[in-house]
């Protein structure tokens, strides 16, 4: 697939902007704090209803403005989809398809399909666990959105436990509430184990994916190793038997039940999970390189595209910034694994950072104005 | 800010559910511009709800007089009742005909983010309609979202030793959607809960 216009109104620093796009590589050309990044997080906004950079949508709005519209025309199989975002902070978002509304904005997703690359990427190696999470479970919404709502519903029932436990000294008194407490274990059992299912099918399909671009990317290099690391002991770290996760994480919640009302907060489930990443013995957080880390960051994503596309639907690739940040080995790996890529949509400084097999169109962004060059 | 009765106005408009500041501002200087008629109508039709509209003894749903108009219906089964969060519920279960029973209104669902716990819905009315045995059915029509079905939940576990059927509505594609055109996440979520057909 491929994006073959953007527009936005009122989106970061641009009042409008509009910019037709083809398949290929497509450089947007800048110095430094001009809008390139901005555009492809508008991009990326459409395909995930998140940016890359913020968690929440208030800094996606132009200062001044009280909201924010994305669209694009994507363009699958020879037939076009037009997606259209509202983003107003602190409501919920509202979305058309084709120009007819959709009940929840989060029915778009799955109509774009996109994969960024950004320097923010070595954070998925070097930073904590959640860093790691959100990289699996991103693109698990990518493969199949329906884990919108798995993910939504979890994060919900955790909310309203975690609730329930920081009054727990009141219920531990009265007795009462204690009773719903049982209900709430039972909700975060099913749910957690919606999450570990998708996680554990997920990452035995990215395993050799990712142990393959490591190689690719570092010539040479690895093995590159996923495992996942779950409160839940041992001999579930693998399965995908919802049934058994959920009798897990209910025997978890059980055992950490004392715990946890001593605390106030819930202990146990995908929330405090990590997946842990290795090359050959060693970790890759606190022991692989600067190099190494970069490669393993780069093979994430160069996994999660192949999958992506394995699964039918080529995603568009987006690549903010990354060459500046990589060695000439680094960089012509990269160049040459994404090259043949349906559609590539690079920002850079200077065009020198554009490597030269990825030659296509070209963007200057200036001051907010978005000039065609070539 | 604004003077004296505006302000006031602006500030208990704001207190309202689903109502923002700017909601709130909007509604008064609409208000203050509307034809004085219109006005006198709003304010008959609130005086009136506060006076006039009770809360039926046994089912807890809005009504004019002790009791409401489906528990003062000689004709609706006795042995079976339907557990709603509100009484919008019970209108919109009414306009279905499907339903021949009695209702009980909760007031809510439980949600320990909101401070709603079993204790402060009609629970322990609740266990006493239910007390003498006349009642053999119980459908939990708490709503399809997380503390409607925690709601359910609980009930269920709490009805256990009294030997009742009880069942939860099915939720999942519209009913009369066509399958083609339910969202992708409805759907995905229709899948999971399949059930076998017996046949
Ligand atoms: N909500 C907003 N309202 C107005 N301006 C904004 C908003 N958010 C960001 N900006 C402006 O947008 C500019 C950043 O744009 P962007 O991140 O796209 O830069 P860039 O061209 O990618 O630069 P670099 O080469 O440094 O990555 C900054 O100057 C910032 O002040
Ligand atoms: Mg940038
Ligand atoms: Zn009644």
């Amino acid at each position: 697939m491929y994006v073959r216009a953007l527009s936005v109104t009122d989106f970061r620093s641009y009042p409008a902007a509009v910019i037709e796009l083809e398949p290929g590589v497509t450089a947007l050309v800048g110095p430094n704090g001009q809008g390139k990044t901005n555009l492809v997080e508008a991009v990326g906004y459409l395909a995930t209803l998140g940016s890359h950079r913020v968690a929440l949508d208030a800094p996606l709005v132009r200062m001044g403005a009280d909201r924010a519209v994305v669209r694009g025309k994507v363009v699958r199989e020879d037939r076009e989809t037009l997606i259209e975002v509202e983003i107003t902070p602190g409501k919920a978002n509202r979305a058309r398809l084709n120009g007819s509304p959709v009940t929840r904005a989060r029915d778009v997703l799955g109509t774009l399909r996109t994969v960024l690359f950004a320097p923010e990427d070595l954070a998925i190696v070097k930073g904590d666990p959640s860093q790691r999470r959100e990289y699996l479970d991103e693109l698990l919404v990518a493969r199949s959105p329906r884990y919108a709502a798995v993910h939504s519903d979890y994060d919900r029932v955790l909310k309203q436990r975690n609730a329930l436990l920081k009054t727990s000294g009141h219920a531990r008194r009265t007795g009462s509430s204690l009773g719903t407490l049982d209900v709430w274990d039972a909700h975060l059992a099913t749910a957690g184990a919606a999450v570990l299912a998708g996680r554990h099918e997920l990452i035995d399909a990215l395993r050799p994916l990712v142990d393959k671009a490591y190689a690719a990317v570092s010539r040479g290099g690895g093995p590159a190793l996923l495992e996942y690391r779950t409160s839940l002991g041992e001999d579930v770290t693998e399965t995908t038997d919802r049934e058994l996760l959920e009798a897990a994480l209910a025997a978890a919640l059980a055992q950490a039940r004392d715990k946890e009302l001593e605390r106030g907060i819930t202990l146990v489930g995908p929330h405090r999970d990590d997946l842990v990443l290795s090359l050959g013995e060693l970790p890759a957080k606190g022991y692989a390189s600067h190099g190494e880390s970069w490669s393993f960051a780069l093979a994430l994503r160069l996994a999660a595209y192949d999958l992506l596309r394995s699964d039918g639907g080529e995603p568009v690739l987006i690549l903010d910034d990354v060459f500046a940040e990589l060695d000439d080995t680094r960089r012509e790996s990269l160049a040459e694994l994404v090259a043949p890529a349906e559609q590539v949509l690079i920002t850079a400084a200077v065009a020198g950072d554009v490597p030269a097999q990825l030659s296509g169109s070209r963007w200057d962004i200036a001051a907010g104005q978005v000039t065609r060059v070539r | 800010m604004y003077e004296g009765p505006v302000q006031d106005l602006i500030d208990e408009l704001g207190r309202l559910p689903g109502v923002g500041p700017k909601g709130a501002q909007r509604i008064a200087f609409y208000l203050l511009a509307a034809d004085p008629a219109d006005v006198r109508r709003l304010v008959d039709a609130l005086t009136e709800v506060k006076d006039k509209v009770k809360f039926c003894t046994i089912c807890g749903n809005v009504s004019e007089a002790g009791q409401c108009r489906v528990c003062r219906d000689p004709r609706r089964d006795l042995a079976v009742i339907c557990v709603v969060e509100e009484p919008k519920d019970v209108v919109a279960i009414e306009r279905t005909r499907e339903f021949r029973g009695r209702y009980h209104v909760l007031g809510g669902a439980i949600s320990p983010i909101e401070g709603v716990g079993p204790d402060d819905l009609r629970i322990r009315e609740l266990m006493t309609r239910l007390a003498d045995g006349t009642v053999t059915e119980l459908i939990l029509a708490t709503d399809p979202n997380l503390e409607g079905e925690a709601t359910a939940t609980y009930l269920a576990r709490l009805v256990k030793p009294m030997d009742l059927k009880v069942t939860r509505l099915a939720s999942g594609l519209p009913v009369g959607g066509d399958l083609e055109y339910a969202d992708e996440v409805t759907l995905g979520r229709a899948f999971e809960g399949r059930r076998a057909l017996e046949v």
